[in-house]
């Protein structure tokens, strides 16, 4: 593996892309580093799988500039392919054939690489190896899907969603394909719409939103670029009154309150402050509380507070 | 298959890039192991199966019983006197039956018998038939003489039969390349339509064309496919022609395979070029019969192509499924050499070199 040298993997300058009168990508700008896992989060038409698809060299810009392992799609297109893994979104690979016969086929395609049988180890498929794909179950699927973009020991790794749709259990073990794969000094970039799958495995994300970036650092950075800590959500049921929001707002340490589908949430800085201020309030208010959850901030949260949306609202 | 080697997860790190093995054996070429793919997915489909090769000789086994051809057929006819039915039964080629008028006329009516004899005037015999039914004529011809030889009449020249029945001109040996044009279309275009526009929905055809595989050679590998099943397929029909119903093979074996080959790349480029831009498998099946039905019908795969007007044959001869049934025909049946089939393969060739490059251009990869 090359040493992870301070330089950028890919760079994006001024993307932008169209669809009939539909901007996905709005002047884009993008830097990876050579060996990190880099996460660009977003809701559902952001713009990433367009982006992502503009850097794969699938899909042609209408302008800007895309810089990948120091080579650009126009010149190197051959070489870069080689050099590259790449997971689309929804690919269904033939039912009819094995594990096996899959890997053989792309393993066919690479000058380089691992055995399949290699291959089928790391993505931990050997039981099923001869088994045909049609009859694997979602995550061996995807685990699968892994292994293809693996087979020509690629120096970056492209990830589209990779386990949207997934059980937990299989979220998980896919995580751990991909950390294992970090360990190695490739550089990645995954898109995903999972906050806790980008905390997991990207050490840099940009968020983002109308095909442009909003937000970008780390997600630690970007968690305490919000200024907040906590997040207290509660809930208040069968009060005789409405619940005063805007003496819950002028409490210390309050920065905002959000209310929605009966539920209360608030952001905070100080958890221990916040919290006794907030039950002193309802009891004088007369409110019963039957519910209430603290977390520590989140990218979902950072994401709520950037663009009022969640991040999975459609 | 190889063993799966003893590895530590992880193994993979800290390995240079392009120093791990590579059987550079043919096998993993990514032409061959792209045939290959095609093949399993073509085996694994028992419907495709079923229509490529059991349908043919199906269809070859039943025509064939259907239309056998049979001893010359005794027609059935009615007498309504002794004396006719007599004088009638001495033609071995007519059934007589001997009926009152009421019940002759009854089943010449219902097509029970082709044609009734009855005394007219003045000793003449009356013959009742269709005259717009062959098999009516044919019976008044072969009563009137069976009543005037049993009049006493005799022949003044003698005729002496000599019968031709070889394999060859039945209607099975005619039958036999015109299904075996139609299964070289019909596998051809449904073998690449199917397959291609099914790539491209999943998306798969797509996920190729993000690794360095080079794209002739995705095309290559249907071609190729296409060929190896070419042999299976033709061998399978043909063998069966010949074991079975003795269908004669008089033309050269190489120039047979020779234009099983070309129709099979025509028809394949025809098969691309429908399949060139579809996203849904009910758009490609609705093009593909589009295409195969008028074919079907008019190329002469159950009947001479020679019926329809003489107007619209110029179009029909430049069909290719008409071209190459017609050379098929003039190979096995007549054993034509290649150059007496010349225009057929002109025919062929001008398809593929049309279809080709525009399928290429239009290609939609993803």
């Amino acid at each position: 593996m090359p040493a992870p040298i301070p330089t950028a993997a890919l760079r994006v300058h001024n993307l932008r892309k169209t669809f009939k009168d539909v901007v996905a990508v709005d002047g884009l700008e993008l830097e990876v580093r050579t060996g990190e896992c880099f996460g660009l989060l977003g809701p559902n038409g952001a713009g990433k799988t367009t982006t992502i698809e503009i850097c794969e060299g699938l899909t042609e810009p209408d302008s800007g500039d895309v810089e990948l392992l120091g080579m650009r799609w126009d010149t190197h297109a051959a070489e870069l392919r080689q050099r590259l893994g790449i997971q689309l979104q929804e690919t269904q690979l033939a039912d009819k054939v094995t594990v096996l016969e899959t890997i053989r086929l792309f393993r066919s395609f690479f000058r380089h690489g691992p055995a399949p049988a290699e291959v089928i180890a790391l993505v931990q498929l050997e039981e099923k190896r001869n088994s045909r794909v049609g009859g694997l179950s979602g995550g061996q699927k995807q685990r699968l899907a892994l292994a293809c973009a693996l087979v020509g020991d690629p120096d970056f790794l492209f990830l589209d969603e990779p386990t949207t749709g997934l059980d937990p259990q299989a979220r998980r073990q896919l995580w751990e394909l991909i950390e294992r794969f970090k360990l190695q000094g490739r550089t990645i970039l995954l898109t995903t719409h999972y906050m806790d799958e980008a905390e997991q495995l990207c050490e840099r994300v940009a968020i983002m939103d109308h095909g442009k970036v909003i937000a970008l650092g780390t997600p630690r950075e970007l968690i305490i670029s919000m200024g907040v800590e906590h997040m207290v959500e509660f809930s208040a049921g069968g009060a005789a009154k409405a619940l005063e929001i805007q003496a819950l707002r002028r409490m210390e340490g309050v920065r905002d309150v959000r209310a929605e589908n009966g539920t209360v949430q608030m952001q905070v800085t100080e958890l221990h402050r916040a919290v006794p201020a907030l039950l002193d309030e309802l009891a004088r208010q007369g409110v019963p509380l039957t519910e209430l959850r603290t977390h520590s901030a989140t990218l979902e949260d950072v994401f709520v507070t950037l663009t009022g949306r969640h991040l999975r609202d459609e | 298959m190889t063993a799966i080697p003893e590895m530590q997860p992880g193994e993979m790190a800290g390995r240079p890039p392009g120093t791990a093995p590579r059987e550079s054996s043919l096998a993993n070429h990514a032409l061959v192991q792209l045939t290959l793919t095609r093949f399993r997915e073509f085996l694994r489909e028992p419907e495709a199966l079923f229509w490529v090769f059991i349908f043919p000789i199906l269809l070859a086994g039943g025509l064939g019983l259907a239309f056998r051809n049979r001893p010359a057929d005794v027609l059935r006819i009615a007498a309504v006197t002794p004396e006719l039915a007599r004088a009638l039964r001495q033609e071995k080629l007519l059934d007589v039956q001997e009926l009152s008028a009421k019940a002759a006329s009854q089943a010449l009516r219902t097509g029970k018998v082709a044609l009734l004899a009855e005394p007219g005037p003045d000793k003449a015999v009356v013959y009742g038939f269709d005259n717009t039914n062959p098999e009516g004529r044919a019976a008044r011809m072969l009563a009137e003489r069976a009543v005037e030889r049993a009049a006493g009449r005799v022949d003044p020249v003698a005729g002496i039969d000599r019968l031709m029945r070889e394999p060859g001109s039945r209607y099975i040996d005619f039958l036999i390349p015109g299904l075996l044009g139609m299964n070289l279309m019909g596998s051809a275009i449904w073998g690449m339509g199917f397959a291609i526009v099914d790539a491209r929905r999943r998306k798969l055809m797509k996920r190729l064309i993000a690794t360095p595989m080079p794209r002739p050679y995705y095309l290559l590998s249907f071609l190729l496919s296409r060929l190896v099943m070419l042999v299976i397929e033709v061998g399978f029909l043909l063998s069966f022609g010949i074991f079975i119903f003795k269908v004669p093979m008089r033309g050269s074996l190489a120039d047979l395979a020779l234009l099983c080959v070309l129709t099979s790349l025509s028809f394949g480029a025809l098969g691309l070029l429908i399949a060139s831009r579809a996203r849904t498998i009910e758009a490609a099946s609705g093009l593909m019969n589009l295409v195969m039905m008028p074919m079907w019908i008019v190329s002469g795969v159950f009947f001479s192509a020679q019926r329809f007007p003489d107007m619209l044959q110029p179009v029909i001869k430049a069909l290719p499924l008409t071209a190459a049934i017609d050379a098929l025909r003039a190979n096995m049946l007549q054993g034509a050499g290649l150059a007496q089939v010349s225009p057929q393969l002109l025919v062929l060739a001008a398809w593929l070199a049309v279809c080709f490059p525009v399928a290429l251009k239009l290609f939609r990869w993803r």
